[in-house]
């Protein structure tokens, strides 16, 4: 019998197999930042021990560091010293390390690609959730907690059970204004929060293939909000095409050899996958959260659902206190939502081509009087590649904040963070209680709806201007 | 790692599905770079509520979380791991965890156990109508017993060995590194390094 991609790059990298033990599986690339990293070089300085490659290893400065000001020390000395502490971990062990204010400064995830570090048929690991985000160029990447930080670091490998394989079949075209973040809302919407819990996604059918790869990493990237600890995505002539000329792309004889491996990188035709779901592109529409887990989420065009009509005990209570803490009523339009403040940026939709589509949009106009919105790239390349096409401008004349690189208001460690009771409409990926700040609530939305949202200052598509 | 062979004690009954990491602990919480000390911030944003389940005095002392569907969901971080913990809990029961919480609870001595939702309900009522009732979780037997009931749950042998002997998986991993060395000779030439910096 066949098998699945995922199959094939987990037994790419079994460094060692035994009965009754979790396969020990070999990590091609180890990315690290500041935040759940510092306790894993304690770990190894405790025991004496080495980071045993540091050449595949890879730091940034992203969760925890300021959009503002960056020039400046860090005002606050907590997160200072956390940020030192990585710096000087990094100079320790001899880990190549891009801080705040280096060029390639900028989310963990935005950073691997556009360097060419992230490739087919990797395995990739960060301590961070998101990391499935490199799962979009055929590679097996998935987020690890700070005990396989440490194991990683020390041996570069992990020991791992082998998870069942689910493929997302998503079939059609999509609509004008529909984008791949409405897709993987509408996924997780689907299969909820824990549907893929103890599997690994592949998204296949001709709606994927017509992707961009920025627009493949976006759905790679919300796997772990499907429960899924990775998710992928078989390579092809736009994986191929991405990476050619990467500062750390093959080149020559390498590239074929690696070329000619990337290409065998796809699920079988007789691939047995443990469970299969099914969606239409062509029925698509923007899509958008109304509660507090990104599971709860509906088309903009419809109203809050009515708790009630959830069947299912667990869900209904989950829905009646997500209601609670949004404050919003059953049967209110989505479009009828007030918003304070927009944000775009993030490892899911803080990229280049999140930018320009909604500049797109933004151009010539203002950002509704009520409303705030913050503009953070997804690195400093992103933000220099931005303001080369004068999309920034294009932000701040429309009244718009235009920051510097890192995670910012995804997840509200900096001092970027809603006011209790704020309402944000967000590209980011979670809309969990006091995600974006204490007592802020959040609706996960693509860029197209972000910007439209921002001129209108309530929940709206571009369709809605 | 302490070994974890059974513990007895009283539970907390938390009636929330979809608890996630952020819940558990919230990102201004995760500034400190030791591993001690991540008390303060577990369930932060509930712990304000007086009537929130921790805050009760009846549960005070209670070492053994019972919680609703799909907990731990979300962010990656280990501080939600060492949250619990550094508070005093022991164990964590539910009928679904996210992978990732999982995987970082096993490896750090938290043991979270898997009943079926129906057990958990049973659970959740015995302990709310009687918070002192004393519950043994027994990791040789996999089983929960509270009240003359006995309830086996299932975890692989090989964690569960782990745990019993309170062993660090790095030792055990570098116990095999021929493995890992004779797999490095066969690794391909064009896989990618960090270094040196290429621009």
């Amino acid at each position: 019998m066949g098998k699945t991609l995922a199959e094939k790059l987990w037994e790419d990298h079994v460094a060692r197999r035994a009965a009754g033990e979790p396969d020990l599986l070999y990590i091609d690339l180890h990315l690290i930042h500041e935040v759940t990293s510092p306790q894993a070089f304690d770990g190894l300085r405790l025991s004496g021990r080495k980071v045993r490659h540091p050449e595949l290893t890879l730091a940034t400065e992203d969760h925890n560091v300021p959009t503002l000001d960056i020039d400046k020390p860090i005002a606050d000395p907590v997160s200072r010293l956390q940020v030192d502490t990585l710096r000087k971990n990094c100079a320790e062990f001899g880990i190549r390390i891009h801080s705040l204010g280096d060029v390639e400064q900028g989310i963990v995830h935005v950073v691997g690609p556009q360097l060419g570090i992230t490739q087919p048929g990797m395995t990739i690991v960060c301590g961070d959730s998101h990391t499935s985000t490199h799962g979009a160029f055929g590679a097996l990447a998935f987020g690890i907690g700070t005990s396989e930080v440490e194991h990683v670091l020390a041996t570069q490998t992990l020991p791992l059970a082998k998870p069942k394989m689910m493929a997302i079949n998503v079939e059609g075209k999509l609509k004008p204004g529909v984008t791949s973040k409405d897709i993987i809302l509408a996924v997780i919407a689907k299969i909820s929060t824990g549907g893929g819990q103890g599997y690994i996604l592949e998204y296949r059918g001709s709606a994927i293939r017509e992707l961009s790869m920025e627009a493949r990493m976006t759905i790679c990237n919300m796997s772990i909000e499907a429960g899924a600890r990775a998710g992928l995505i078989a390579p092809d002539e736009t994986t191929f095409e991405y990476i050619k000329g990467r500062p750390h792309a093959p080149k020559g004889a390498d590239w074929d050899a690696a070329l000619a491996y990337w290409k065998t990188l796809q699920s079988d035709a007789d691939a047995k996958f443990d469970k299969e779901i099914y969606l239409n592109a062509d029925e698509l529409s923007p899509f958008v959260t109304w509660g507090t887990n990104p599971g709860q989420g509906i088309p903009l065009n419809e109203a809050v659902p009515n708790p009630a009509s959830f069947s299912d005990e667990q869900e209904r209570r989950a829905a009646e206190s997500a209601l609670v803490y949004m404050d919003l009523k059953a049967g209110t339009p989505m479009k009828e939502i007030k918003i304070d403040t927009v944000f775009l940026g993030s490892c899911t939709n803080g990229r280049i081509e999140d930018l320009r589509s909604a500049a797109q949009i933004i151009k010539g106009k203002k950002v509704a009087s009520n409303t705030r919105m913050l503009v953070v790239p997804g690195s400093a390349r992103v933000r220099l590649q931005a303001e080369s096409e004068g999309l920034d401008k294009v932000f701040l004349d429309a009244g718009a904040e235009w920051r510097s690189a890192g995670c910012s208001m995804c997840l509200g460690m900096n001092p970027d963070q809603l006011k209790p009771g704020e309402r944000s409409a967000s590209t980011s990926n979670r809309n969990f209680e006091g995600r974006q700040g204490k007592g802020g609530r959040t609706h996960l939305v693509s860029p197209l709806v972000a910007a439209a949202t921002a001129l209108k200052g309530t929940l709206a598509s571009p369709a809605d201007l | 790692m302490e070994k974890f062979i059974s513990h007895k004690g009283t539970a907390v009954p938390l009636r929330r599905s979809n608890v996630d990491t952020d819940q558990i602990i919230p990102a201004v919480y995760l500034k400190r770079v030791t591993r001690s000390g991540f008390e303060d911030g577990l369930f932060a944003a509930w712990r304000s509520d007086p009537d929130f389940v921790l805050n009760k005095k009846e549960y005070n002392g209670g070492t053994i979380l019972i919680a609703g569907a799909d907990f731990g969901t979300g962010s990656s971080r280990e501080h939600a791991v060492w949250a619990l913990q550094n508070y005093g809990f022991k164990v964590v029961i539910s009928s679904r965890f996210a992978d990732i919480f999982r995987g970082n609870s096993l490896k750090g001595g938290l043991l979270t156990i898997i009943l079926p939702q129906d057990e958990v309900e049973a659970l959740w009522q015995a302990v709310e109508a009687d918070p002192k009732v004393e519950i043994t979780v027994d990791l040789d037997k996999r089983t929960v017993a509270y009240a003359g009931r006995e309830i086996a749950f299932e975890l692989d042998d090989y964690t569960r060995w782990r745990l019993m002997e309170g062993l660090d998986d790095i030792g055990l991993t570098l116990r095999h590194l021929d493995s890992v060395e004779e797999f490095e000779q066969k690794r391909a030439s064009f896989k990618p390094k960090t270094l040196p910096i290429l621009s």
